[in-house]
């Protein structure tokens, strides 16, 4: 139950402190620390990450979705080459996928051509890759569950009884 | 040429609920962090929004039956069932009302004769007292104490009830203390009831909204209670869903049947749109609905918390999504600690009197706010306690 309710508290906001989640969720700090800490073990908590709105700073970022076809291979399945591609820093996100393509390479650069240079040069080309379609993300509304927009303001009256 | 007074007298002494001057004063004031609202800041969950728009997009336009689509009631019957064990006949015991609100007004309507005594707990939501003076009857307070964790005790109601006594409002969980009712604190009151011969409007807005180890039970599940009780409710606390005016009023035919009348020839129907929105709230938001009573929780918590670092004094409520500390000990009435909060720090609560003079001596504080705005409104009453009391 507490690590249930600690993760749905985390997954919105990695910066609540465990002072504030040991009053929210009504136990002692050393159980919450203990229970963090566990789960940082068990790689259950893989990290803590900051959602950036790219589009509100002055830094160029583009970022792409690859679909990637490949030929699986014995005692190795999908992973091996997998690992071949997740191993490269533009790469942010690696999945194996059901449908009709394999993989799902999510691919993040300064600039479209970086993007596209990293595809042809060292994506497409890698043993095993058949193909690839790369997709341009344009515009992000929405992502890990929060909107890019501003925050909506509070429309409700001041008192209400 | 003068015009006569054309305004029923029991209207104008009718008192605009709560302060109006210190509401007004707060609403026109600018960098108001409100504590105030009786709201969920929560939107209303995206599928039962879409649910409207489409049926708008269907040309779902139109008036439906008096009592509220069909479809609804029977979604209502097994709602109850499942989380109170309510057993309720859609065609005959469910109206589906303008807010749980009507539903208050139209019992009420359907009730009462003049002179007709309505027991009515205090402090409670500021409805009741005006509506049952409009229909005629007449209210008779009955204290809701501190010391009780503001439950409605059955000696107090035997100090109150006289011969003209007719109906027990109960207001729980309660607005504005938070302060729920077990089954063990019910069944007292249930054998006054029926040892009186009274009839119960149970007013259960907040119902899915308690803490702890405590689901709200019904005083219309009760042994014999049933046939006396009529069980409002609605859809604005619980699915976030105020701005839709949506309620409904679950009870004996006897009563259903008379207070549809008053419904058909006022209102006609609730909100065609909203009905049909909260036919997929019933069937798919209980996820939803779990998910916020969580997060009030935890803002609960952190409230109770504070105040007492702060040496407020307050009773832990168990329900709805207010607390209610006590100020006695700053010497102020409650509407003179609101009025210099809010000049000092513009930080806006509810004095208690707003909720009758039993509620004399508390503030009332709501958390349907975020974990960020309770932190930094609560740093502010800390420094007008700390500075200037």
């Amino acid at each position: 139950m507490l690590r249930e309710e600690l993760l749905e508290v985390l997954e919105k906001n990695g910066r609540v402190s465990v002072d504030d989640l040991s009053v929210m969720l009504g136990v002692s700090k050393e159980e919450i620390i203990h229970e963090m800490d566990q789960m940082e073990k068990e790689n259950v908590i893989a990290g803590y990450h900051t959602l950036i709105n790219w589009d509100k700073t002055n830094q160029e970022r583009v970022t792409a979705m690859i679909e990637v076809k490949v030929v699986p291979q014995r005692d190795e399945g999908f992973d091996a080459i997998a690992s071949r591609i997740y191993g490269f820093d533009e790469v942010s996100s690696v999945f194996l996928m059901s449908g009709p393509f394999d993989l799902m390479v999510i691919v993040e650069g300064k600039t479209m051509q970086q993007v596209s240079l990293f595809v042809r040069e060292r994506l497409a080309v890698l043993d095993n890759v058949t193909s690839t379609a790369t997709y341009f993300i344009l515009k992000r509304y929405k992502d890990y569950g929060i909107l890019m927009d501003s925050p909506k303001k509070d429309e409700r009256m001041t008192i209400w009884l | 040429m003068a015009v006569r007074d054309f305004i029923n007298p029991v209207v104008r002494q009718m008192k605009p609920s709560g302060i109006r001057k210190f509401f007004d004063i707060a609403a026109e004031m600018d960098n108001v962090i409100s504590l105030g609202v009786g709201e969920p800041d929560f939107d209303t969950p995206w599928s039962i929004r879409e649910t409207a728009i489409y049926t708008l997009e269907q040309g779902r336009t139109h008036y439906t039956a008096n009592a509220g689509l069909k479809e609804l009631r029977q979604e209502l019957a097994s709602y109850a069932f499942r989380k109170y064990q309510l057993i309720y006949d859609p065609l005959h015991e469910i109206l589906v009302t303008v807010g749980g609100s009507e539903a208050i007004d139209l019992s009420l309507k359907a009730m009462l004769e003049a002179g007709d005594e309505v027991l009515i707990p205090e402090p409670s939501y500021v409805s009741y007292i005006p509506c049952t003076q409009m229909a005629g009857g007449t209210p008779v307070m009955v204290p809701l104490r501190e010391e009780n964790q503001f439950k409605l005790m059955a000696d107090d109601l035997e100090k109150k009830v006289t011969p003209r006594s007719k109906i027990l409002i109960m207001p729980f969980p309660n607005n504005p203390t938070g302060s729920i009712m077990t089954k063990e604190d019910l069944e007292p009151i249930a054998d006054f009831v029926k040892a009186h011969d009274l009839f119960v409007i149970s007013d259960e807005i907040y119902a899915e909204l308690t803490y702890g180890d405590h689901p709200h039970v019904s005083i219309g599940s009760l042994d014999g209670m049933k046939e006396r009780t009529l069980v409002i409710n609605g859809f604005s606390k619980t699915f976030a869903m105020t701005g839709w005016r949506l309620g409904y009023a679950m009870g004996p035919d006897w009563l259903i049947h008379e207070m549809t009348k008053i419904h058909q020839f006022s209102i006609m129907c609730a909100p065609t749109n909203s009905q049909y929105a909260a036919i997929n709230a019933l069937r798919d938001c209980d996820e939803q609905v779990a998910k916020m009573r969580r997060e009030y929780n935890r803002r609960r918590r952190f409230l109770m918390q504070r105040l007492s670092e702060m040496g407020m004094d307050c009773f832990e409520p168990f329900g709805a999504f207010y607390v209610f500390p006590s100020i006695k000990k700053y010497g102020l009435s409650s509407e003179e600690f609101c009025r210099r909060l809010l000049f000092d720090q513009r930080v806006a609560v509810v004095p208690g009197d707003a909720f009758g003079p039993d509620g004399e001596g508390h503030v009332r504080i709501s958390y349907a706010y975020s974990i960020d705005a309770l932190k930094k409104a609560l740093e502010r009453i800390q420094a007008f306690i700390e500075k200037e009391l």
